[in-house]
């Protein structure tokens, strides 16, 4: 397939579950979208090594469905989950609320087999966990949005379905939550995620801290006493890990040590807020139409600010083209080499990466 | 991770190939709150391995599963007097650490999967614990009491694997004549056999060396690989071929090629073959360029 496109020269977007297409900048050009729903088996499942190997077209629930049958998963609780696939969630890698505890995509990624854009098929890595020889490209094709070829199929390691969890779920003020951040971040109970939702920044804000494990019980009392205050439930809250409406979408990452001002600046966009406070790493949504002027205020004032604070903003979805998504991105000489060796013809997803790769 | 592609993850495990880290920042965690170590001894490497197989199915993770084997274990006892049980045929070292209340739990679940091992020693206090790992820690330098010479060996085989692994490493070890002492990582398959042999001795090394590649190619064999740990560097650049496609090892080398066009960061490691950066990947037709020009040799 790949090798046709390149004979004619054609330009080639891929997709998995179409979730994620619209974050990102548009391609320049885009003569094919080659669709891998159909690559969607699961080749491999080595209950006793806790590795799986599964094809890019795969959806994250029909893996996390096979695997919960042996008692395992993939430690990855990304968004849309249902219709999200492998390849998709690898090359946009999306972060979920327990990637505090677990890491992200690029963390559990043990092998990769990859598709370039002249139709060469390269594998990196293997079947098993500890591994170093040669180059980790599963790393590397990690949040590449398609622009260095496809990913084709993707071994990863597992863990464990935790034996038990628990939620503290309550409701602070805006300047109640970094200092809680903080202890949560250091604790010896080992929380495992601590997401915020904070629809109206004029309004309080929710928080709630995952423990999962062994004496889940014990540990979050320990963590609501932390908190000092909040219920222990058994059931997340509805708004655990979930995007509403990512029409617009921007991204904010942040230092621990950055909370306060990231909330400040926040507060003043009219955006809502939700993700992870121990991460550093939350998702603001628009309730409402925003215009392009103000959208383009709003995120270059957060820029700023977040920036200041040793963060960074990235709009990851946008109905306007003028919004600058990624913001200053170092390293991007080098990223340039690497984009004209894998893709030198320029036909992989071009345009819808960091520096107009 | 900040948008971009991530070449920070490019450039671990490179091995210097793809230039020099000058500044590093790592994230740190708090110590864990509690920390349970348990040496349990079994009356053969099965035995040991069928434990570690069934503390990976009930779902614990510890921090750490060491096993060695009754070889390793004689030499690290003439070497620091580490007093594990006499007659083991194996024995496990398993670190638990987490939060206090989860490690109690794990730890009742550890003592009762290790009720098949014929002595069982829990760590008191850190002495204990420091007194545990002294064996394990010291194994490497230890075999110099059993042994002139030997090769450390590093290559990684699916866990469930280990123990037709193991058993296989025993036939080589007789056909050959050489002495092979078990050290590994039993929770993620990371072997590392310490073969052993008299430098003295004509022929002995060789065969080490054969016995010591034919590992290698054990683990490539069960889906493994060729290192674990420390790395490809130039010694194994020649099994590189046997782990991967020449097509896997060009395209990895267009990462080489980003980075480092000219090749002047470490050239000669980890790829037995260098590539000309600029070629198209692939199989290449006709000799290679180096080898014609007589700057290099293809194997």
């Amino acid at each position: 397939m790949l090798r046709v496109c390149a004979e004619r020269d054609l330009a080639v977007v891929l997709a998995g579950g179409g979730t994620k297409l619209h974050w990102g900048p548009p391609p320049e050009r885009c003569d094919v979208l080659l669709d891998l729903c159909c690559m969607n088996e699961i080749l491999e499942h080595a209950a006793g090594d806790l590795v799986v190997r599964a094809q890019a077209g795969v959806t994250m629930a029909a893996l996390a469905a096979a695997l919960a049958g042996k008692g395992q998963e993939l430690a990855l609780d990304v968004p849309f989950a249902e219709d999200s696939t492998v390849g998709g969630m690898l090359a946009t890698a999306p972060a979920g609320p327990r990637a505090f505890r677990y890491g992200t995509a690029r963390d559990l990624l043990i092998g990769i087999t990859v598709v370039l854009a002249d139709g060469t098929i390269a594998r990196s890595g293997g079947k098993v966990v500890k591994n170093v020889a040669g180059y980790d490209l599963g790393k590397l094709f990690t949040g590449s949005y398609g622009t260095l070829g496809v990913i084709a199929e993707a071994t990863f390691r597992l863990h464990p379905l935790p034996a038990d969890r628990r939620w503290i779920t309550a409701e602070l003020e805006r300047d109640e939550l970094p200092p809680i951040a903080a202890a949560l971040a250091a604790s010896q109970a080992e929380p495992s995620a601590a997401e915020v939702d904070w629809p109206d920044p004029g309004g309080p804000l929710t928080l709630a801290v995952l423990v999962e494990g062994a004496a889940a019980g014990s540990r979050a009392e320990v963590l609501r006493a932390l908190v000092g205050k909040g219920t222990v439930t058994g059931e997340p809250p509805s708004w655990w890990g979930l995007i509403q409406n990512d029409e617009v979408l921007v991204e904010v990452r942040f230092p621990a040590t950055g909370t306060q001002a990231v909330l400040d600046v926040v507060a003043g966009t009219g955006l809502s807020l939700r993700g992870s406070v121990l991460s550093g790493r939350v998702l603001l949504e628009s309730w409402g139409a925003i215009a392009e002027p103000e959208l383009a205020a709003a995120v270059s004032g957060l820029r700023k600010r977040v920036e200041a604070a040793g963060g960074r903003v990235s709009v990851l979805a946008a109905p306007y083209a003028s919004v600058d998504r990624w913001g200053q991105v170092s390293g991007l000489p080098l990223m340039r080499r690497v984009k004209e060796q894998f893709d030198p013809g320029r036909r992989m997803s071009p345009g819808r990466f960091v520096g107009g790769i | 991770m900040d948008p971009g592609y991530d070449l920070l993850g490019a450039f671990i495990g490179s091995e210097g190939t793809l230039g020099i880290a000058t500044k590093i920042t790592v994230r740190l965690s708090r110590a864990p709150q509690a920390v349970t170590t348990v040496l349990a001894a079994f009356e053969s490497i099965e035995q040991g391995g069928q434990a570690v197989s069934a503390i990976i199915g009930a779902g614990i993770v510890p921090a750490a599963i060491e096993m060695m084997d009754a070889l390793a274990i004689e030499a690290a006892e003439a070497a620091v007097a580490c007093r594990y049980p006499e007659g083991a045929g194996a024995v496990l070292i398993v670190e638990l650490d987490g939060p206090e209340a989860e490690v109690e739990q794990q730890f009742a679940q550890l003592t009762e999967i290790c009720s098949g091992a014929f002595e069982l020693r829990v760590a008191a206090d850190p002495a204990e614990r420091a007194a545990i790992w002294k064996g394990r820690k010291s194994a490497f330098a230890a075999v110099g009491r059993i042994s002139p010479a030997y090769i450390v060996q590093d290559g990684v085989v699916p866990r469930t694997s280990l123990p037709s692994v193991l058993a296989a490493i025993d036939r080589l070890s007789a056909e050959h004549g050489i002495r092979v002492a078990n050290v590994f990582h039993a929770g993620d398959g990371n072997l590392h056999p310490l073969v052993l042999f008299d430098d003295a001795e004509p022929g002995a090394g060789e065969r080490a060396e054969v016995v010591s590649g034919a590992i290698l190619d054990l683990c490539i064999e069960h889906g493994g690989s060729i290192t674990g740990e420390h790395g490809v560097g130039v010694d194994k650049s020649r099994y590189m071929p046997r782990m991967f496609s020449e097509t896997d090892l060009d395209t990895m080398q267009l990462v080489r090629c980003a980075f480092d066009p000219r090749g002047l960061s470490n050239p000669g490691k980890v790829f037995p073959t260098p590539r000309l950066c600029g070629e198209a990947p692939g199989v290449r037709k006709g000799a290679h360029p180096l080898v014609e020009s007589g700057k290099a040799e293809q194997f």
